[in-house]
């Protein structure tokens, strides 16, 4: 609690939030690419199989991968043009994946193909396939499948539905546009996800930093929402947008280690996955573009893009303007962003900002490491109570299966807190991230548990 | 397309840094000494002057020295050495032989760090490792005090000073006597408004609390210093002394007198909380600090020596290993739901 009586969770740090430069852009069309590179896996599970082939001409909108298994989404044409080829392409884990190489009409517009609307009065079953067709994933960057997600076990039961607008992460500006210019879309996903979570009660929680969001979104709640709906603001607090802080935040439950939060009776869906979701099911679409937060120091014209999927890195950069010092390009916010290898890597569904920095900022995040002095800070930063120094320790000795059992590595979300406040400037994250993949080698079945 | 792109830099996140690092820390514990310095030099003079700045010197040159030998680059940018050297010659009697001084500093640096490999490393203390050697070797010396404020104190040495290696150093009448020796030996209770201010025998650094407190308020402020620890150790200083002085008065000095007397708050405030030495939970930080307070009293009080701060921290040094060991942060999700 702090002096305005805000929720939020213990423990965390306070990054610059960096989002002056563009929390003021309204959401602007991005046009389309050359050639628009779809991966197939743009989620976690399995790449959905492909529908179309060389030379087929597809019109924006159109189905042209259908989702392989229960674990999978469909893929939707994000522009009217000419499929190329169906092969590999690179994506941000460094794995090639298949992909539709799609090459756009000249003069393609934004026109889309609809399919059968879903009625909000339909069974569950026929809301969550509805979703799946529609390719939905997790848009606040973890890309997993929203109907998956959504699939309440008979023996759990959802008491509160949260919708995440927290967006903690600095630079990141994307859910308060979204908030801001979608307000009726989020109500109408909300009016889905109510319905089939059966949760009869919901909480949209913004952080603090966003009071014009969250004060929109209040003036607008529609009558049949505001018995159920609360907008709750957060302390500006970094991680307060994973799922367990919110949880913590707004609810005072604790997830238990190893488990989601349905185990305590939530539900958190990210508030732009709730908005596509109120865009799309009404009319039978899928998604073919999402917004994304171009900015960071070495990009020149930064702001709040609707960017059709499959947009290579390269086109992204160049039509916004790439400064010739840039140093690093990372998908996703500062604090858990992940660096793109190469700008071949196209705009996936989980992409919310594309943060380019120069030299300078990478200079001042890439310091010169001391020894652990004990100070304690990290252990004050985690949010989950861990001991980011005993880990070191570990790490540094490669005692992997030591830092499982005896430090509880694997409830690391890796938020990076610790790293962030390190004195030593050690690459905490980036230890625990090897000790992981070693772990993972020595025993895929007991990681997977 | 701009031509940098081909050589991106890939790193894991997170790709933003808080912005200070452990050079800064220490920097500004040594920056936080300085008021303390500067009176302990305007209290006792040319002496305490030229104590501080052997035992600095001392700690700075094995330090690099150190480094040199076991070929690694030199650390004296991290300050951390200069802290442990600013310390060390604190906690001595300004006047000391200045070939002691620097005997110790070589002890604090040689043998307080490097030999346990080093910043972060240290179990204990450095400038308090050093100090001790010098208490076992030369407990003459090592107890002789100048009185504070003499006329004189910045145009003479005393002649113990410059006394050469391996001779016994001469002391003169114009020795003092601690506050804390008064009170050992003879009874004798020093006004507590002098105490903490400062006007009184001892180690250079062991003058004024006012100034102390408030370089260790300005590091707490800026977050470089745990509050914890001060805290617990005058805290269960002030509330045992309490409890003794009630009990029988004429035996026990006041809680005020114990606060402000001898190098308890130089000890409490910047050798307690040394980071590396000292736990790193809240609740370790209570029990460390507690520890500290509760064995100074006791050697105080029943012990032989009238000062017992520093065994009483090298000792908390020694425990503090197990209780990070055995104090553990309560992992998110162990608990479960209440609901």
């Amino acid at each position: 609690m702090d002096l305005l009586g805000l929720k939020t969770f213990r423990h965390g740090v306070h990054p610059p939030e960096a989002k002056d430069d563009t929390r003021a852009l309204p959401i602007r069309q991005f046009p389309f690419a050359p050639l628009l590179v779809v991966p197939l896996l743009q989620h976690i599970g399995a790449p959905a199989l492909p529908l179309v082939h060389d030379g087929q001409e597809v019109m924006r909108g159109a189905s042209i991968a259908r989702p392989d298994g229960r674990l999978s989404v469909a893929m939707h044409a994000p522009a009217s043009g000419v499929v190329r080829r169906v092969a590999l392409a690179p994506s941000i884990s460094g794995r090639m994946v298949p992909a539709v190489y799609l090459e756009p009409f000249p003069g393609s517009t934004q026109e889309v193909a609809e399919g059968a609307p879903c009625p909000l009065d339909a069974a569950p079953a026929v809301i969550l396939a509805a979703i799946q067709a529609a390719g939905i994933v997790g848009l606040g960057g973890a890309g997993f499948p929203t109907h998956v997600k959504l699939t309440v076990p008979p023996e759990k039961a959802v008491d509160a539905l949260i919708v995440n607008g927290v967006e903690c992460e600095p630079y990141l500006t994307t859910d308060h546009r979204v908030m801001l210019e979608q307000r009726d879309d989020v109500f109408t996903g909300l009016r889905y996800l109510l319905a089939v979570s059966g949760a009869r009660r919901a909480v949209i929680a913004v952080e603090a930093n966003k009071p014009d969001a969250a004060a929109h979104l209040r003036a607008g709640l529609p009558a049949d929402l505001a018995a159920t709906v609360a907008v709750e603001l957060l302390q500006v607090k970094y991680p307060q947008g994973a799922e367990k802080m919110l949880v913590t935040a707004l609810l005072d439950r604790e997830v238990p280690s190893g488990g989601l939060p349905l185990d305590v009776g939530a539900l958190c869906i990210n508030v732009a996955t709730t908005a596509e979701i109120g865009r799309l099911l009404p009319h039978g679409r899928g998604i073919v573009e999402r917004v994304v937060t171009v900015g960071g120091p070495a990009v020149q014209r930064p702001g709040n893009y609707r960017v059709p999927i499959g947009t290579p890195l390269r086109f992204l950069l160049d039509t916004v303007g790439l400064s010739g010092d840039v140093n690093r390009v990372f998908l996703g916010g500062p604090m858990m962003g992940q660096a793109a290898p190469s700008l071949d890597i196209a705009v996936t569904k989980g992409v919310s900002g594309v943060i380019a920095f120069t030299d300078h900022e990478a200079a001042r995040a890439t310091r010169r490491e001391y020894p652990c002095i004990r100070c304690g800070y990290c252990l004050d930063a985690c949010p989950i109570f861990l001991d980011p120094a005993a880990l070191h320790a570990l790490a540094r000795n490669e005692a992997y299966p030591r830092m499982a059992a005896e430090e509880h590595l694997l409830d690391c979300f890796e938020c990076g807190a610790c790293a962030f406040v390190c004195p030593a400037h050690l690459p905490l994250v980036q230890q625990f991230r090897v000790a992981k993949a070693a772990l993972r080698k020595a025993a895929p079945a007991a990681m997977a548990s | 397309m701009t031509g940098r792109a081909s050589t991106l830099e890939i790193r894991t996140a997170p790709h933003v840094l808080s912005g200070y690092g452990v050079d800064a820390i220490m920097f500004n514990v040594v920056v936080a000494l300085l008021p303390t310095t500067a009176f302990g030099i305007y209290v006792f003079g040319l002496p305490a002057a030229l104590t501080i700045g052997v035992a600095l010197a001392a700690c700075l040159l094995t330090e690099h020295a150190v480094c040199r030998v076991a070929g690694r680059p030199s650390t004296l940018g991290d300050w951390s050495a200069a802290i442990t050297g600013l310390l060390y010659g604190l906690t001595l009697p300004p006047g000391l032989p200045l070939w002691m001084t620097a005997l110790g500093g070589v002890v604090c640096i040689g043998l307080g760090k490097a030999l346990f490999g080093g910043l972060g490393r240290n179990p204990f203390n450095p400038a308090l490792v050093g100090r001790a050697v010098l208490q076992a070797a030369f407990p003459v010396a090592m107890t002789s005090w100048l009185p504070a404020l003499a006329p004189d104190r910045f145009a003479a040495l005393p002649p113990s000073t410059l006394t050469l290696p391996f001779t016994t150093p001469l002391y003169d009448v114009v020795t003092g006597a601690t506050p804390l020796a008064q009170w050992k030996f003879g009874q004798v209770l020093t006004d507590s408004g002098a105490l903490a201010m400062g006007m009184v025998s001892g180690s250079s650094g062991e003058t004024s609390a006012v100034l102390i407190l408030a370089g260790g308020a300005w590091l707490v402020a800026r977050n470089m210093m745990s509050w914890r620890i001060p805290l617990a150790v005058l805290g269960s200083v002030a509330l045992g002394a309490a409890l003794l002085h009630q009990l029988d008065p004429a035996h026990y000095a006041p809680a005020s007198f114990h606060l402000f007397s001898g190098g308890l708050m130089l000890g409490a405030v910047f050798m307690a909380t040394d980071m590396v030495a000292s736990p790193m939970t809240a609740l370790g930080a209570w029990l460390y600090g507690a520890l500290i307070g509760v064995l100074t009293l006791v050697i105080r009080t029943w012990g032989g020596m009238p000062e017992g701060v520093m065994y009483a921290i090298l000792l908390a040094n020694a425990v503090s290993p197990l209780i990070d060991r055995v104090i553990r942060p309560r992992r998110y999700g162990s608990r479960g739901a209440p609901a």
